[in-house]
């Protein structure tokens, strides 16, 4: 299969990516991992004029550790984070999540940043990025902008970038204080997309409370989305099993799935519940070891 | 656009349109031990190594191999030897139809470069992305273990 002809440039520089996105305006396209974007050229579900490709950029495959957050570069792919110390000594969330995106050849080539950029309700970094809060570098030739993933994330395939903005990094909080998190995913086989994806995390205050607390689902909404109410119930709270069974049952009430191939909305739902249970178990185990 | 890249060993060049995928490129150098079976990113029938690292190459332009080192297949033999992988693969029947097993054994080498021992579980894990219709895995899995074994021996 082949998409539409195409026009190509590998900037070796960010300013030269940023550049030649201004010059080509609206028809121009990043091509990062390009493990979303060529398939959907293929199928022509997309057809972009021009591809500014960023695999040649120098210095976009950072994870670093800075001011209380830990930095990841456009150019990390989804196997670093796999093998990254320092992912898995920071968030929990994220080292459970990375394992299950795709399978172990898209890990190799796909980028975190791509799949913040892409929006994909049934893509999962981006419950794992509202539950741990995350912020998003986007740049343009005019300077950078901070954009708080709630804000980010607009609706299915659809982000808050301007034109001529690119995601230069991810930033992800680190814990302030004790804290833990996973990634549930059911999925039918490896290499495919949540049936139902649930991102939990949280923080304990001194006295051992609940300090803050994120959850968020994949695959279950039109975009990936924040259980406010299931947060709600866990904030000021002491952990305990009835408090975790109280904040699945929030988190299975903003679960609004469809019935399709990968199940019921029923049966979704009820798997959002047990998943959000089970999330803030380990988080617990986690922040309390 | 003008690309130039090491296939096997071998430097090569050629003009290629920006659209033009890997593998067609790839298949058109006459190695076509390098299979299309999904063409949708599913299956790993595609799967070579750029730069030691394995990709689907069903969804890489041939522009954007340009300054890499490719293997397939047909790099794996070395001065006329078969490499352990495939030594491991025809002596414990690691394939039926052999649609699969030029990325199944690329994706192998891959493995065996990071860790020349790997368990069951790690095996079928790194081999996960990797679709075959016919073995049921077993062999596949025994024959990456013996490959091992075979590298070890060396
Ligand atoms: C077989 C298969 C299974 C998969 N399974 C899963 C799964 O289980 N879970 C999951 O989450 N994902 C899955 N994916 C998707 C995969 O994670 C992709 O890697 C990811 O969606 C996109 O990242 P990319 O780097 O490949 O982006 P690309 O495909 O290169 O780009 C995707 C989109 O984001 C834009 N973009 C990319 N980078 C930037 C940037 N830095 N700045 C601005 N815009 C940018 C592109 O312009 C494009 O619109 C799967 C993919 C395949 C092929
Ligand atoms: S042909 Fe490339 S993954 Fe199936
Ligand atoms: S041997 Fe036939 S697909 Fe694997």
């Amino acid at each position: 299969m082949y998409p539409p002809a195409f026009n190509y440039s590998a900037p070796t520089s960010v300013e030269e990516v940023l550049t030649t996105l201004t010059n080509e305006g609206d028809g121009a396209r990043v091509l990062a991992g390009g493990q979303s974007l060529i398939p959907m050229m293929k199928l022509r579900l997309a057809s972009p004029a021009f591809l500014v490709d960023i695999n040649g950029v120098a210095g976009l495959d950072y994870i670093n550790d800075v001011n209380g957050h830990v930095a990841i570069g456009a150019l990390v792919r989804h196997n670093d984070i796999v093998k990254s110390d320092t992912i898995s000594s920071t968030n929990h969330t994220m080292a459970s999540a990375a394992p299950w995106i795709a399978d172990p050849i898209v890990r190799n080539r796909g980028t975190l940043c791509g799949s913040v950029a892409h929006c994909d309700p049934e893509g999962d970094w981006n419950s794992v990025m509202l539950a741990a809060r995350a912020e998003v570098v986007a740049q343009s030739a005019s300077g950078e902008r901070v954009i708080p993933i709630d804000d980010f994330i607009v609706d299915f395939f659809t982000n808050s970038l301007q034109p001529g903005e690119i995601v230069k990094e991810v930033r992800v909080p680190k814990y302030s204080g004790r804290g833990g998190g996973a990634y549930m995913k059911l999925e039918r086989k490896i290499g495919d997309y949540a049936t139902v994806g649930v991102a939990s995390q949280f923080e304990l205050d001194g006295d051992g409370k609940i300090a803050q607390a994120g959850i968020a689902l994949t695959a279950v909404n039109a975009k990936n989305t924040r259980a406010t109410a299931a947060e709600q119930v866990l904030v000021g709270e002491t952990p305990s099993d009835e408090l975790f069974r109280e904040a699945g049952e929030a988190a299975a009430q903003a679960a609004e799935p469809e019935t399709n191939v990968r199940g019921t909305a029923e049966w979704k739902r009820e798997v959002v519940s047990v998943y959000t249970r089970r999330g803030l178990e380990t988080a617990l185990a986690q922040a309390q070891a | 656009m003008q690309i130039n890249l090491t296939l096997n060993g071998a430097e090569q060049s050629a003009d290629v349109e920006p659209r033009y995928l890997l593998v067609d490129y790839i298949r058109g150098t006459g190695n076509t031990g390098t299979h299309i079976g999904c063409d949708t990113t599913s299956c790993g029938a595609c799967t070579v190594l750029v730069n030691g690292t394995p990709m689907k190459s069903c969804t890489m332009f041939a522009v954007q191999a340009n300054g890499t080192s490719i293997t397939t297949v047909e790099g794996l033999k070395q001065n006329g030897e078969l490499h352990p992988i495939q030594t491991a693969f025809k002596e414990k029947h690691g394939l039926q139809c052999g649609f699969c097993t030029p990325g199944m054994m690329l994706t192998g080498v891959a493995l065996l470069e990071e860790n020349d021992d790997p368990t069951e579980d790690e095996i079928r894990w790194a081999i996960s992305g990797n679709i075959c219709r016919c073995t049921g895995y077993v062999n596949i899995v025994k024959a990456v273990q013996h490959a091992g074994s075979l590298i070890r021996e060396n």
